[in-house]
């Protein structure tokens, strides 16, 4: 069982998640999960921002576009292509001003953003299980 | 490493580095995760990384900026940034590197998340040695790096 596969049949992550687990080796034997704890960190700063910002009186479009802009970006260089694609909508609301819909969107990518999260927890979890039983963690 | 030429006083940079030294690349990138990506990717493929957050860090660096302190200038061999950048972008930090006559010889290679045509013209058109789409794979840097290698020699 592939924790990994069936992640990208549902598709949560993109074989961009992939190119990075190719990237951890001996000598970088964390870089997944410290890059993944990056996205984290720097995806509930920016979600904190955009409901600050769309709560404002007189909404800044330019500056919300700006903070979807970077959770697209981050997004998919990790792989999480669901949350990618909800911030492709979030920015055409954006440019069309259409304040419900840019709510809409904050919305729908917090739930995104919350699933893929999950998945990666439990990913770390189980691989972390095996090292500790004394196992090796298979890479593709 | 440079080296030399015997005889003149002058060192061309062009064919200073031997083979097998690991050429050192400025990363500029707004994205911090997209940073240590590109950071992990040119290290896998034998560079020497420095990464600057916008092009105001990137060209103090490079020597370029106001705020560019004394003695503190390294040759870099190579300067990747992304295109969207708050502030200055990219392409405006490509041109800005052009223009220098100390720099104009580095190459610079463009990413961004956003396949626009004109945008990649554009950026060819002003110098840029390669465009690339992100997100960026090794194979993409390897492609990278041989190019590298190859213009210098």
């Amino acid at each position: 069982m592939d924790l990994v596969q069936l992640q990208r049949q549902f598709g949560f992550l993109d074989e961009q998640f992939t190119q990075l687990q190719e990237l951890q080796d001996e000598n970088n034997p964390d870089f997944v999960v410290e890059v993944v704890s990056l996205f984290f960190e720097d995806s509930e700063r920016l979600l904190n921002e955009l409901a600050r910002a769309l709560e404002q009186q007189n909404i800044d479009y330019k500056r919300i576009d700006a903070h979807v802009h970077q959770l697209k970006g981050s997004s998919s260089s990790i792989g999480a292509q669901r949350v990618q694609k909800v911030c492709v909508a979030f920015r055409n609301y954006c440019e069309e001003q259409n304040v419900e819909g840019c709510l809409k969107c904050l919305q729908q990518v917090r739930h995104e953003y919350s699933l893929v999260k999950t998945k990666l927890e439990s990913l770390f979890q189980l691989e972390q299980q095996i090292l500790t039983a004394g196992g090796s963690i298979p890479m593709e | 490493m440079l080296s030399c030429g015997g005889g003149s006083g002058s060192c061309s940079k062009d064919m200073a580095v031997e083979l097998g030294d690991e050429p050192h690349v400025l990363a500029v990138d707004d994205n911090l995760i997209d940073r240590k990506l590109v950071e992990r990717l040119l290290k896998n493929s034998s560079c020497k990384v420095t990464t600057a957050e916008n092009a105001l860090r990137a060209l103090d660096y490079l020597g370029l900026g106001n705020d560019t302190l004394e003695g503190t200038v390294s040759e870099v061999n190579m300067i990747i940034t992304d295109y969207c950048m708050p502030g200055m972008t990219g392409y405006e930090l490509l041109k800005k590197i052009k223009e220098s006559s100390v720099l104009k010889e580095v190459p610079v290679v463009i990413m961004s998340s956003e396949n626009i045509p004109t945008r990649i013209s554009q950026c060819l058109e002003e110098g840029a040695k390669m465009f690339m789409l992100k997100p960026l794979k090794q194979s993409d840097v390897k492609q990278l790096k041989w190019h590298l290698m190859k213009c210098r020699n």
